[in-house]
């Protein structure tokens, strides 16, 4: 095993060595030193004596993150009821009245890391700093401690049955963006199957990978979600919060939801830089009482988009949101999220279509290359949890990519194939409903079919990171 | 052989005991409700996950969120529980217990636990029963009867507010029912912690559910634990019904009770005596 692992570091394997160690021991110690008789004191004794800061519902109504999340952000069934019903208990808590005025609900987010990025088969120069020196396939290696993003999260009721969003996010250069942003209506006409929202807002995914336990380079994204063939102009992500209008609703326990959304064909970027096109999105799920196994649940969706394929132009520079030429896509699929006591899965299936000229990246208004199609390809993925407390997760996941037509008739078929692996775990030391820090530990390779220097190469990526994800 | 018999029946008798022991410990270890059988062993773990930021390790009401919580959480090591369909001073049925779990309670931080399994209720039912030494060594109590409701009509309203007069609910709940009667702000629980009388204007749903029979089991079997008695022994069952026609009047909803005291209130309205004190102008 220690060999194996010090044989895959490669090109750092000390210094990456030494510093998982040096991590591992510091946490340790700081476990040690806060009290340490046993893990749950030493636990508390963080949480109460040296944390001051409060997640933003869990202050609210004073419950564990372990009530709405079964391993946090993933929610379980009782958070999505929470969810569904506008940030709602449905008592009388729920309205901002019964909050202290200083109340303010708002989360901080982010994950100091120590992580470790490698790919095969790079184009380099030969010489370093001699272009013209040819490019030669290498492994590019990088590691080190870094930074994630933030996520500065605040939600809650404006009003009884009135609940909002707003969640500035920024890379880990500081530079924010709106990732989510919406008003709700909830329960219009005293009607649980009646919700309404305006604004910036996560599809409403059954697997959603915003609350994810995911966290690396290649493991910290869905492939399915985002995978778009080589030379494609469509910008879609499935798990990219998108901008637009959602009808919602679901029954008393939230097993029955729907949703209905319409949606700028923006991929959620403001400003209306494509065209004046819209997108739509439509989900539904039923989930039933499995007794002592647990909620079970499965769900289909289909996203039906369109894209500009080429813009008016002033000067030669295309004019924003003047895109035309809008071609068509789809994808459709089940997803799934069962429980078998602690263990979780989570499967999902796609069948992902591209139109020709946005495949090829061919304005509408010239013709094709010859015997250019549209692409299409298939993919999935299981995803497993153990939870072997409510403080400790076991995740896995397996997924693949595999194209079912190209759009170029002469490319090889499995020419983007995607093989995708990952495995980890998160243990929560302070899981208190005034702060969480998770310890993540994740590893996770990709394999993708094709390299800059041939359509038969296997391109591998992977990452390893192990991080201190904190809330408060 | 005359040993091999004798021992046969020793381990025979041992494993007769033990059985008994275990089927004792088994009823305080097991909830049933309907057809599901909840196990204290599985509840547990689902207790850590939901429970114990409240209700605290040992079921004493002092989870790390106790101290911001008004009114504060159920003290399970007691074994004094509020919604019962059982007489007061005894003990609530699994049912019970399931239904206020199903339930959550509106005027509390206590949430609807609905979207939890039937048999994760169950089990948590079961480990909350563990709490409290009560559960080993009596049972729960025997639901009362509740007979079946009698047409509303104008004069069932009436009597029920005469007796919501009479039995001084007033004194707590206040003359429209707010919960600001001149009793209000000295009332504690069994804790002697201060607790607030329901006010009726609040909406839909009672502290122990949302349908007349809820509202009448409320009244006649007590909230144990609060300063609200049980009326059995005070109220006759027709004349209980007469009471929940009235109260339910009290509520800022358009219900049938509400309906028909609305019609003859419109003509009748100088007939009515003022609820409160005697000689108040009400």
């Amino acid at each position: 095993m220690v060999r194996w692992f010090v044989k895959g570091v490669g090109g750092a394997p000390w210094s990456w060595l030494v510093s998982c160690v040096v991590t591992l021991v510091c946490l340790g110690a700081a476990m040690a030193l806060s009290g340490g008789r046993s893990k749950a004191y030493t636990a508390y004794s963080l949480a109460v004596h040296k944390t001051k800061a409060i997640p933003a519902f869990a202050r609210k109504y004073n419950l564990p993150c372990s009530a709405c999340h079964t391993a946090w952000p993933e929610l379980n069934a009782f958070g999505q009821r929470f969810r569904d019903n506008g940030y709602q208990l449905m008592n009388d808590r729920d309205s901002p009245i019964w909050q202290n005025p200083s109340y303010i609900p708002v989360t901080f987010r982010m994950t100091p890391n120590l992580h470790r990025e490698s790919a095969t088969k790079q184009p380099v120069d030969a010489v370093p700093g001699d272009s013209t020196s040819g490019l030669v396939s290498k492994t590019v290696t990088q590691s080190g401690f870094d930074l994630s993003g933030m996520d500065l999260w605040t939600a809650g009721t404006l009003y009884k049955n009135i609940s909002f969003v707003l969640l500035p996010s920024s890379d880990n250069t500081g530079a924010f963006h709106f990732e989510a942003a919406f008003v709700r209506f909830d329960n219009l006409f005293s009607n649980r199957w009646v919700n309404f929202k305006v604004g910036k807002f996560e599809l409403d995914n059954l697997v959603s990978e915003k609350r994810f336990l995911f966290l690396s380079g290649n493991g910290g994204a869905y492939q399915s979600y985002h995978f778009l063939p080589g030379g494609d102009i469509n910008d879609f992500g499935l798990g990219d919060n998108q901008i637009g209008a959602e009808l919602s609703g679901h029954s008393d326990n939230s097993y029955t939801r729907y949703g209905i959304a319409v949606l700028s064909s923006t991929d959620g970027q403001v400003n209306l830089p494509t065209s004046q096109s819209y997108d739509a999105f439509f989900t539904l799920s039923h989930a039933v009482d499995a007794g002592s196994m647990g909620v079970e649940r499965l769900g289909a969706y289909a996203y039906l988009g369109r894209r500009p394929t080429y813009f008016q132009t002033s000067g030669g520079v295309p004019i924003p949101g003047t895109g035309t030429g809008n071609k068509p896509f789809y994808r459709i699929g089940l997803a799934g999220d069962f429980f078998f006591g602690d263990f979780e899965l989570l499967p999902f299936v796609m069948h992902a279509s591209d139109n020709a000229f946005l495949a090829t990246g061919t304005a509408a208004n010239v013709a094709l290359p010859p015997g250019a199609q549209d692409a299409k390809w298939n993919s999935g993925f299981v995803e497993a949890h153990y939870y072997v407390n409510p403080q400790f997760v076991v995740t896995a996941r397996w997924e693949t990519v595999r194209m079912s037509q190209q759009t170029d008739p002469a490319a090889p078929t499995d020419l983007g194939n995607v093989d995708a692996y990952s495995g980890g775990i998160r243990w929560y030391p302070i899981m208190f409903s005034r702060a969480g820090l998770s310890w993540h530990t994740e590893v996770s390779a990709v394999r993708t079919r094709g390299s800059a220097f041939a359509a038969t190469d296997n391109v591998w990526t992977s990452s390893l990171f192990s991080g201190l994800d904190f809330d408060f | 052989m005359r040993l091999h018999a004798r021992i046969v029946a020793f381990v025979s008798g041992l494993g007769v005991l033990l059985s008994a022991a275990g089927a004792t410990t088994g009823s305080a270890q097991e909830s049933h409700i309907g057809n599901l059988t909840g196990h204290a062993a599985a509840g547990k773990k689902l207790y850590r996950r939901y429970c114990v930021g409240c209700h605290g390790q040992d079921g004493d009401g002092a989870g790390e969120n106790a101290a911001w919580i008004d009114p504060k959480p159920r003290d399970f090591t007691l074994g004094v529980f509020k919604c019962r369909s059982t007489p007061t001073g005894t003990l609530p049925t699994d049912e019970d217990l399931f239904d206020a779990m199903s339930r959550g309670f509106v005027t509390t931080n206590m949430p609807q636990w609905l979207p939890l399994t039937g048999q994760n209720r169950a089990d948590l039912v079961a480990y909350i029963k563990t709490f409290s030494p009560k559960w080993k060594t009596t049972k729960a109590g025997t639901p009362i009867t509740i007979p079946q409701e009698p047409a509303l009509t104008i004069e069932s309203v009436l009597h029920g507010r005469e007796l919501y007069q009479k039995m001084e609910c007033w004194k707590c709940h206040g003359s429209r029912g707010h919960g600001d009667g001149p009793s209000a702000a000295t009332l504690t629980d069994n804790k002697d912690l201060a607790i607030r009388p329901y006010d009726f204007s609040s909406g839909s749903r009672f502290m122990c559910g949302v349908t007349n029979r809820d509202l009448y089991k409320i009244f006649m079997t007590g909230l144990d634990g609060t300063p609200m008695p049980s009326f059995a022994d005070d109220i006759k069952p027709a004349d209980g019904w007469d009471l929940v026609h009235f109260l339910r009047t009290l509520q800022p909803l358009e219900t049938p009770e509400a309906g028909v005291w609305q019609a003859w209130l419109a003509s009748h309205a100088k007939e009515l005596k003022p609820i409160g004190p005697p000689g108040t102008g009400q």
